[in-house]
């Protein structure tokens, strides 16, 4: 099929993936809950406000007609009140995305330029020291709890050596840029404020660093078992029978090839770093949605909990979709196939 | 090709010797194996080791740094540590076990029926699967643990429904490569059953995938059940969870780092001893099939 | 007679693997001319391709060349460096493999990775792309112009090798190895690409080394064939001689196993050494129909029996 069809049909699918998330959020905050109105509103609830809103979400109508009204609610935005900042919950989740985002993607950022060229010269030189020690890298990476990690790296490197500032995004004297993407980096640039793109960066170090080592942990991983099996390829030795430079041997035609199983990993590794923010946002009193989950969960703040899920698995499946295509881009036997 | 079956059937005795040889011959896989062992051992004597009981408090005694009365510290309750993170290494297993142990098997047989059927049962799971792909475990987990209220309990049921379609999805893609085996079809040819045809000669030969799986998932199932109860989802107070503990340390852990350190290392000594067996394992089955 | 254009000397490679030392070739001699197209043939594992590999630097990681000398128009090749041998490869020697269409990166449009062969030896632009679709046109390929932005998953076999030949030939080698390029096409399609390569190289006088299994490929093809058998080679001559008259009993085995109709199938007794642990002096000696005790002491070296024909027996005094 071609390009068209490929894209058609993966967006297809996503929708249909949305929708069923839409399915389980309703199963899980209307259906397995003994009581949903009570875990939302909490013990101490008055029972006229019980009642209200009972009446509200429809829980003495049918379970189909109550999936009707989720349904339409969700679809226009409407994902409930937190009963903990009394705003809609979808209104927190986009003031908190942000800050998430920018340490996601920096982690990320971080996971690929670490984790690519470790893996590839893991591969290259099979059996060398280097290879040991990323193996080694790897193992430990996978299996270090994130947030004890976040602990422990604020412990030595803010209050024991004082290298970098301790939580929050920003020095605490600092006012920070107008707020026009809620990426402190990318505002301040626009701002032309410096000395807040700086402080934000110093902030930003030390969380992106403890996720993108998780990150790196499994795209070095990926990477080199990918380039190990393209390596072994027959148009790699048609590549060197040419008489072409190594270095384009191993960019062109070992790497652009192994990218494949890479790109797609790195789609699971962005929702393992959305995972890593709820973990570790609390310990850097970073300002995200993982923070905000986590309070809600401390709180019983029902409403945002469910909104957090079903916001974080929307994100994540527009994640997959953009690997998807970027996979169709790289490899002509899905576009021309 | 009869010599598959045949090679299936002999992997009960002399060749799970050949692969515990194979595994303990990595430095990988020994350590691994060392140290799972001691996990399993640990688990289950730990708390007659234990030196203090896990849940008596002591006011006068808390926030104390290690020392030879506590090798661990105490917490801010005056529990001592290393008592605290023994009797941990019982529950964290128990969970671990009990997860991987639930979540495999249902996995397997919805994996093997989807797989060897085809059809509609197929293309039903595929989706079902698909649906639990779309949101990060950990998510998913959180939420279905809210739904259910913290516990024990609760947190397993809640890893245990997002840890299932791997194994599904990997059992089935097994499964679908060996289903065109001429072997099958021998059997097949010559009136062997549907369910004799599963169990006797598809099952041998995707057991291996499992065994690999689930071993490298203890050490993720026990990494998201302290996940878990560090952000207050998991096990309640005052239960020796690892997780918990290290958030319960979090507090203190400018001056008195031992509380969370400990049983973070813990947990991660585990998760290590899980991963780096199951990655011997799964080479030592690379070997064995011929790759 | 004028120096040949290769010959290797005494070529012993060794792979070290999980089982042990493989011993692949054992002192493998060979000789090719300018112009000549010289046949190497054997079964599977006789060590055909390795000799080829080996002769462009392309082995394994694991694969070591012991002892023996690859002369190219008079230079070692064994004792260049990597950049030197990098500048032969693909200008002065080329190869082609056997599945054409793994051969090719599937990523790539096919005319990049025929450009890529000119502009690793310095050729682009223009001129380059002109030379690519001329080339195209000489082996046959229909509307070159759209050929090039195809991509190899979308050629036929024999598209995929003609794109091949194309490759190899666009910086005019003076050697070609062909490594059993033949054999996984279909037969109609061998024929053409056969007769396609012979008239190539007649056309350039480049000299071709083809390695094949199938006796009646190299009948055809060649105008001298070498005889491989676990990693030595035991006879080298004319086509027509070793055909007509078969020197070595292998060789001799070899032609009578042809199946023809009206004959009993004659088949040679034994089975392939193991090279991890090959046969003692003469490694065809128990498989041998006129083996003697010299045989299982002693490796018996090539000789050259007559003006062109070698032989390595003790039957032709091997010592």
């Amino acid at each position: 099929m071609d390009l068209r069809a490929y894209v058609l049909r993966r967006l297809a699918l996503t929708t249909l993936v949305l929708f069923g998330v839409l399915v389980v959020t309703f199963l899980l905050s209307h259906v397995i809950p003994a009581d949903p109105i009570g875990a939302i509103l909490g013990p101490q609830a008055p029972p006229e406000l019980v009642e209200k809103l009972r009446r509200e979400w429809g829980l003495d109508k049918p379970l189909h007609e109550q999936f009707i009204d989720y349904v339409c609610r969700a679809v226009r935005g409407d994902l409930g009140r937190s009963i903990r900042t009394n705003r809609p919950v979808l209104q927190d989740l986009l003031e908190f995305f942000p800050a998430t985002l920018e340490l996601a993607t920096a982690s990320l950022m971080l996971g690929v330029l670490v984790g690519v060229p470790l893996g590839t010269i893991s591969a290259l030189r099979r059996g060398s020291w280097i290879d040991h020690a990323a193996r080694v890298f790897v193992t430990l990476g996978v299996s270090t709890p994130v947030f004890w990690l976040g602990l422990i790296m604020l412990m030595i490197f803010y209050y024991r050596l004082g290298w970098l500032p301790g939580p929050g995004r920003l020095d605490p004297y600092m006012t920070p840029p107008p707020r026009v993407t809620g990426l402190i980096l990318l505002d301040s640039l626009l701002a032309g404020r410096l000395d807040a793109f700086y402080s934000a960066l110093r902030h930003l170090a030390m969380p992106a660093a403890v996720l993108g080592w998780y990150a790196a942990a499994g795209i070095a991983r990926i990477t080199r078992s990918s380039v190990l099996e393209v390596m072994r390829r027959e148009h790699v030795r048609t590549a060197r029978a040419k008489g072409l430079l190594e270095r384009i041997v191993v960019l062109r035609h070992i790497l652009r090839n192994a990218l494949m199983p890479i790109v797609t990993v790195i789609g699971t590794t962005y929702g393992g770093l959305l995972e890593g923010a709820v973990l570790t946002e609390t310990i850097f009193a970073w300002p995200g949605l993982g923070r905000y989950s986590t309070g809600a969960f401390l709180y019983l703040d029902f409403m945002a909990v469910m909104g957090t899920t079903l916001f974080i698995a929307v994100i994540y499946s527009l994640v997959n979709l953009a690997v998807d295509l970027i996979y169709a881009y790289l490899d002509p036997r899905v576009r021309y196939g | 090709m009869g010599d598959r079956m045949e090679g299936a059937r002999r992997t009960s005795i002399r060749g799970s010797l050949l692969m515990a040889r194979l595994v303990l011959s990595s430095p990988t896989g020994f350590a691994g194996a060392v140290i799972v062992a001691g996990l399993l051992i640990l688990s289950l004597i730990g708390p007659v080791l234990a030196p203090y009981d896990p849940y008596k408090q002591d006011m006068s005694e808390r926030l104390m740094p290690p020392s030879w009365e506590h090798p661990f510290g105490t917490d801010q309750l005056g529990r001592d540590i290393l008592s605290r993170v023994l009797y941990g290494c019982r529950i964290s297993l128990s969970i671990a076990l009990l997860v991987v142990a639930i979540s495999a098997t249902i996995g397997l047989l919805l994996g093997l029926v989807s797989g060897y059927f085809g059809g509609l049962v197929d293309e039903a799971l595929m989706r079902v699967t698909d649906l639990f792909f779309a949101f990060p475990r950990l998510i998913l987990a959180m939420a279905v643990a809210a739904a259910l209220g913290p516990s024990i309990i609760n947190t397993m049921l809640a890893i245990a429904t997002v840890s299932w379609p791997v194994y599904a999805r990997l059992v089935r893609a097994c499964v679908l490569q060996v289903r065109n085996e001429t072997y099958i079809e021998a059997a097949r040819a010559i009136g062997a059953g549907h369910v004799r045809i599963l169990f006797r000669h598809v099952l041998p030969m995707v057991v291996h995938v499992v065994l690999v799986q689930a071993t490298l998932d203890l050490g993720s199932v026990i990494l998201l059940a302290a996940g878990l109860s560090f952000i207050g989802l998991g096990a309640p107070p005052p239960t020796p969870e690892w997780g918990l503990m290290v958030s319960e340390g979090r507090l203190y852990i400018r001056s008195q780092w031992w509380v969370s350190t400990f049983p973070g290392l813990a947990i991660m000594i585990s998760a290590l001893g899980f991963n780096m067996l199951g990655d011997a394992l799964r080479d030592a089955f690379d070997v064995r099939l011929g790759r | 007679m004028s120096s040949p254009l290769l010959e290797v000397r005494d070529l012993i490679v060794h792979f070290y693997t999980r089982e042990g030392v493989v011993k692949a070739l054992d002192g493998v001699m060979l000789r090719v001319g300018r112009g000549e197209i010289v046949s190497l043939v054997g079964e599977t594992g006789s060590g055909k391709t390795v000799t080829a590999l080996s002769i462009m630097r392309l082995l394994d990681h694991n694969a070591r060349i012991v002892r023996g000398e690859v002369l190219f128009e008079g230079r070692n090749l064994l004792q260049l460096s990597e950049e030197e041998m990098r500048r032969i490869r693909g200008r002065e020697i080329s190869m082609i493999f056997q599945e054409p269409k793994s051969a090719l990166n599937p990523v790539l449009t096919v005319g990049f990775q025929l450009r890529e062969a000119l502009e690793a030896h310095g050729e682009e632009g223009e001129a380059a792309l002109e030379k690519v679709l001329s080339m195209l046109r000489r082996v046959g390929l229909p509307d070159p112009e759209r050929l090039v932005n195809r991509y190899p998953h979308e050629l036929s076999g024999g598209m995929a090798q003609r794109v091949m030949i194309a490759m190899a030939l666009l910086m005019r080698p003076k050697l070609l190895i062909a490594d059993e390029p033949t054999s996984a096409l279909d037969v109609t399609v061998q024929a053409q690409i056969l007769e396609l390569i012979q008239s190539l190289v007649r056309e350039m006088n480049t000299s071709v080394l083809f390695i094949t299994h199938d006796l009646g490929v190299a009948a055809e093809i060649s105008d001298r064939i070498a005889v491989m058998y676990a990693g030595v080679v035991v006879e080298q001559g004319n086509v027509y001689d070793v055909f007509e008259e078969p020197l070595h009993p292998y060789t001799r085995g070899l032609l009578a196993a042809i199946p023809r109709p009206g004959r009993e199938l004659m088949a040679i007794e034994g089975e392939v050494p193991s090279l991890l642990n090959p046969p003692s002096g003469c490694r065809f000696h128990p498989r041998c129909p006129a083996v003697m005790e010299v045989c299982k002491r002693v490796k018996p070296r090539l000789v050259e029996v007559e003006p062109g024909r070698l032989v390595a027996c003790h039957l032709y005094g091997g010592e």
